[in-house]
């Protein structure tokens, strides 16, 4: 009996040490009290039980300017939960969720941490808290079997945003399954005040199955020893942060948010796609960086992003290790409501025809017959050359380059019989469109040519005066003042008229 | 035939010995069934050697083994006649307040139906107790590990990577409502249920020192003390293994949990106990 005591409290204490040199965060140049920096003596005033919450949300600032002593009370359950739509997976959690309850603490406090490990559990399970100074975070003292519960004390001397997690062997897998989750140590004086403060915690996954494949997926364990992810996503579940779940703000608000990647096994590199981090406290620490991009999110490190929302619309938050967002589920929505600002940001101003090399070489005659037409000395040759480039990039994909059309398809405009009876008409046709059974030549056709109403209307004048010029046509000029007059009066050309 | 279930290449002498074992065994009551081990090298994930990362193959002595783990009906039967382990009466320094709480009384199961299940939240001390009581002992981890290897076909099955993915996938799930009864498929030796049921209990749970993550690899706090070659686990793909000693590692002896169960084991006549 007694050896088997002394050897279960040497087992215990030997379990899970050395590791916080390597993950506890070195002390900063904090507040420092005769017993140290961030110690700011006893605890004071009568024991608090901590406000948890389940992610997205961050409890309340603490507000208090006295170090107390502070009860956490965290469950694990482990449940079956959606990981996608139609694909559970058997997560293990600290406290119902991945990413585990949120815990907020500040500086100096003492924290009397209950892990409580549910009766209905398989597993023994146990934690690390990074912002705990002290051999495996914790995790020695609250190794705890199923149906048990396990208590210790400590210290919060270092202030910051810190992963905790799980580290009872196989650490990976108990990691993997979403053991993970974050704890903020205020500074004394708290954080500045903001409208609104999210949880966002990223975690990769290894499912047998792939990619969004239905049913129960249970843990690969040979494709998270090779890193091989199934899913990627932040909160847990694909879709945890989308759709009605997207993460709220109003125009010129500040938003800050608690960015954690619990891994096991990847780096984040956290990015909000139309947004710029007016600050971030990278890797948690106290130092600030200022206009940032995209911040990297080590496995098992956590941040602080700052910025104010300006412009009105949905932001994505991705990994921008990009395949992961679109083709492991790395995505996450941020929706501002409020009034456009337009001096920021314009919305789409054109949408317009690109015609790339096609009309390259030629385009120089469209701007000059632009300038000409602007200061009065637009000649027919200036129309034309204008035209031939123009009639290049919209026309001559259905009515050909030498203007001959397609027989029975597309009608020509070379020699056109339809087109000299009434040169003016052509104006119409391009601005409404034609449709229909039509003779041209002596043949027939019957098909949709759209309205192009993205022409202008020197261009419309440009390209009518190049076909009235070429291939035989009648020839003659159709100026901008045309064009405007028939926009403004022609009705949709009848072909049946005809 | 009483060793029906040994396989055909066992020694001329441990067959000889199986039989007469069985035959003795006859007598130990319902349920009491066991089988007989032949003994064998065998490399364990912990490590056994000197050398913390590397296995040293140990000699499993012949042992006979529970073809299945002792059930709820079998243990309401052990309190009955012997009270002091009712859970009003059991001492607290023996098991905790979980102990047999799913029953609806001391002297009586959870349902009817419970008494061909396996009986779980009992404590080390209670499991031993029971095992004393049937002329048997608790097996030990090796012991335990030696049976568990085997797949239905092969006494070694544990580098078939489809045969750990399903023993991992029973791991990884979140405890049934009700448990299974006892009486699965056997495994090369006539072993029942020793994969996706219940934990088991193992005689020296208490010795297994595992850092499985290699956290405390070379911890000189650690190597200072006895059992220091055990630190770690050998095989790392063995997480099924690893899981069942971390469980194991996490508890105390008067500990219980529902899913927690255990099986007897009995050493052979003419081999030390």
């Amino acid at each position: 009996m007694n050896i088997h005591v002394i050897a279960k409290a040497l087992q215990r204490s030997a379990l899970l040490v050395g590791l916080a040199a390597a993950m506890a965060a070195p002390p900063l140049a904090g507040a420092a009290g005769k017993a140290g920096p961030g110690d700011f003596g006893p605890p004071r005033g009568a024991p608090i039980r901590a406000v948890l919450t389940s992610p997205p949300h961050v409890p309340p600032p603490v507000a208090r300017n006295y170090p107390a002593k502070v009860i956490v009370e965290l469950e694990v359950v482990e449940k079956e939960m959606q990981i996608s739509e139609g694909v559970n997976y058997t997560f293990w959690t600290f406290g119902g969720t991945v990413p585990g309850s949120f815990i907020r603490v500040r500086q100096g406090d003492t924290v009397e941490f209950h892990l409580k490990n549910h009766p209905g559990s398989k597993m023994p399970h146990n934690i690390d808290l990074h912002g705990v100074t002290g051999p495996g975070g914790g995790a020695a003292s609250s190794f705890t079997a199923p149906g048990h519960e396990s208590q210790f004390t400590f210290k919060a001397l270092n202030e910051g945003i810190y992963v905790y997690h799980c580290a009872t062997a196989p650490v990976g897998m108990h990691v993997a399954n979403g053991m993970y989750g974050l704890i903020l140590v205020e500074p004394p004086n708290g954080l500045p005040k903001v409208d609104h403060e999210y949880y966002v915690m990223q975690g990769d996954f290894y499912t047998t199955g792939k990619y969004r494949e239905k049913g129960n997926q249970p843990f690969d364990m040979e494709k998270a020893i090779d890193e091989r992810p199934t899913y990627v996503l932040f909160n847990g579940a694909e879709g945890a942060l989308t759709g009605d779940k997207a993460l709220k703000a109003k125009v010129n608000e500040t938003v800050r948010l608690f960015i954690g990647n619990g891994g096991p096994n990847l780096v984040s590199s956290f990015h909000v796609i139309g947004a710029i981090f007016d600050e971030v406290r990278f890797e948690g620490g106290t130092n600030v960086q200022t206009n940032v991009q995209t911040t990297l999110i080590p496995a098992g490190g956590a941040a602080i992003a700052k910025f104010r929302t300006r412009v009105p619309g949905s932001y994505v938050m991705v990994d921008h290790s990009i395949f992961r967002a679109f083709n492991k589920g790395a995505l996450a929505i941020m929706k501002v409501d409020g009034n456009e600002d337009k001096a920021i940001y314009s919305g789409k101003e054109l949408d317009a025809v690109y015609l790339g090399d096609r009309a390259g070489p030629n385009l120089n005659a469209v701007t000059k017959a632009t300038a000409s037409s602007a200061s009065g000395t637009l000649s027919l040759q200036d129309q034309i050359h204008a035209g031939e480039a123009l009639f290049a990039g919209t026309c001559s994909v259905c009515h050909q380059a030498n203007g001959a059309g397609l027989p029975g398809v597309f009608p020509p405009l070379a020699k056109s019989d339809y087109l000299n009876a009434d040169p003016k008409r052509a104006m119409d046709v391009v601005l409404r469109g034609l449709t229909g059974k039509l003779k041209v030549n002596g043949a027939d056709y019957d098909s949709v040519m759209p309205p192009m109403n993205q022409l202008n209307d020197d261009e419309v004048a440009n390209i009518l005066t190049y076909v009235l010029n070429s291939w035989g046509n009648v020839g003659g000029q159709i100026s901008t003042e045309d064009v405007k007059k028939h926009r403004a009066t022609a009705a949709p050309v009848a072909a049946a008229a005809h | 035939m009483p060793a029906r279930n040994a396989p055909m290449t066992w020694p001329r002498r441990a067959l000889g010995v199986a039989a007469l074992l069985a035959c003795g065994l006859a007598a130990a009551g319902p349920g009491a069934d066991y089988v007989a081990l032949p003994g064998g090298r065998f490399e364990s994930v912990l490590p056994q050697g000197n050398v913390p990362s590397a296995t040293v193959p140990v000699d499993i002595a012949p042992f006979a083994l529970r073809k299945t783990p002792v059930t709820a009906g079998e243990f309401l039967a052990f309190v009955q006649a012997n009270p002091q382990w009712q859970r009003e009466r059991v001492p607290a320094v023996f098991a905790d307040k979980r102990y047999l709480i799913d029953w609806r009384s001391g002297t009586q199961l959870a349902d009817p139906g419970a008494s061909s299940r396996p009986v779980t939240n009992v404590s080390w001390f209670a499991a031993k107790a029971y095992c004393d009581s049937e002329g048997a002992r608790l097996p030990t981890w090796l012991e335990w590990e030696y049976a568990a290897a085997a797949d239905e076909a092969r006494r070694d099955a544990r580098a078939d990577p489809q045969w750990r993915r399903r023993i991992l996938s029973w791991y990884e799930r979140p405890n049934a409502a009700l448990l299974p009864d006892v009486g699965g498929a056997p495994n090369a030796y006539g072993v029942r249920d020793l994969h996706g049921t219940v934990w088991e209990w193992v005689d020296d749970f208490n010795a297994l020192f595992i850092a499985g993550d290699s956290r405390t690899q070379g911890d000189p706090d650690t190597l200072k003390f006895c059992g220091a070659g055990a630190i770690n686990i050998v095989d790392r793909d063995s997480y099924a293994v690893l899981m069942r000693i971390a469980l194991l590692s996490s508890l105390g002896a008067a500990d219980t949990t529902s899913n927690l169960g255990f099986r007897c084991a009995r050493p052979l006549e003419g081999t030390p106990p």
